[in-house]
């Protein structure tokens, strides 16, 4: 069962552009189970898990891409997404309610309520 | 006189002061190791960069220390307009104080009487190098990346600071392209005080999270 944090968004823009997000603060998304060969900097404790978007970073170069000297085009939104302890580690959780954010790649999120 | 007690006889492999001695560095050079003298020197040999450059980039890396982080700290905490910039755009606040952002993208999260937060990274050691210098050995190790994500209350125990029960934590996972700062709180005594002196109680563990400042 998912524990999802309070999200304050901060009151000001991202100060890096991006050209259109999916997401918006506040927004709850899921961290795909993807498992795909590769360099990728989507920590494995957090695929599958639910949480909110607490602010948008801007459109960052796809590491994947740059790892393997590519340019990393397209850039991809870079979101920083908000997690409860519950939610990461369930029972075995230190403490419920404390908080750990990541900065996840968009094509790493999809909305909460997708199949 | 402190060496008194060791005059009198000598164990086998110990300095005439009594300690063991500093094994010399004798061992071959790893892989990487000669990977990286073979690139360098090629890339000296055909011109692209010079021996000096590499020594003035070594240089310029080590003078970046946890007192420019500090500075930017106590600034912040006598100047509102100041830390409301700072906030919304860490890199173009820390470049306002004359401080090279170098491409690092930061992001100043802040200490309040509901929130604190600690700063680390999972994936390797992604630190804010322009602001505190290299980061300190155990922010690498995988005991501190594995740990303070699932139980940053302990760890922070061990650091000595105690959270009070309804305190949040929030760990920061540096996984991408941001590098996170902790603004700490303002500790209750230090009205009046200058600049200089505010920064001297900023330590680079209170910047990463792993502290508090205290008063002297």
């Amino acid at each position: 069962m998912t524990v999802l944090p309070e999200v304050t968004s901060p009151p000001f823009p991202p100060p890096y552009p991006t050209r259109g997000a999916r997401f918006a603060p506040g927004d709850t998304v899921r961290v795909r189970r993807g498992a795909a060969p590769g360099h990728m900097r989507t920590p494995w404790f957090l695929r599958g898990r639910t949480g909110r978007v607490e602010r948008i970073c801007g459109d960052f170069a796809n590491p994947e891409e740059l790892a393997y000297r590519r340019d990393g085009d397209p850039a991809r939104a870079v979101y920083r997404v908000r997690f409860t302890m519950a939610e990461v580690w369930g029972e075995a959780a230190e403490r419920a309610q404390d908080t750990i954010d990541a900065e996840i790649f968009e094509h790493w999120l999809e909305a909460a309520d997708a199949p | 006189m402190p060496h008194d007690h060791h005059d009198h006889f000598h164990h086998e492999g110990m300095s005439p002061s009594g300690h063991p001695f500093q094994p010399d560095n004798d061992h071959p050079l790893t892989y990487w190791q000669r990977m990286e003298i073979a690139v360098r020197e090629l890339l000296v040999e055909k011109g692209i960069t010079t021996a000096a450059a590499i020594n003035a980039q070594i240089e310029k890396m080590d003078a970046r220390t946890p007192a420019l982080g500090a500075a930017v700290v106590a600034r912040a905490w006598g100047d509102p307009a100041f830390k409301a910039r700072l906030l919304a755009d860490g890199s173009a606040a820390m470049e306002e104080m004359g401080i090279d952002p170098d491409g690092l993208k930061l992001v100043v999260v802040e200490n309040t009487d509901e929130v604190h937060n600690v700063v680390v990274c999972t994936l390797c050691s992604c630190y804010p190098r322009n602001l505190l210098g290299l980061p300190p050995d155990w922010y690498k190790t995988r005991a501190y990346r594995s740990r303070t994500v699932r139980e940053p209350r302990a760890v922070l125990g061990e650091f000595g600071l105690e959270l009070a029960e309804d305190v949040r934590v929030q760990v920061h996972d540096s996984t991408a392209d941001m590098r996170y700062l902790v603004l700490p709180r303002r500790p209750d005594g230090t009205e009046g005080w200058d600049a200089e002196a505010l920064a001297a109680i900023v330590t680079r563990d209170c910047m990463i999270g792993v502290a508090v400042p205290q008063m002297p």
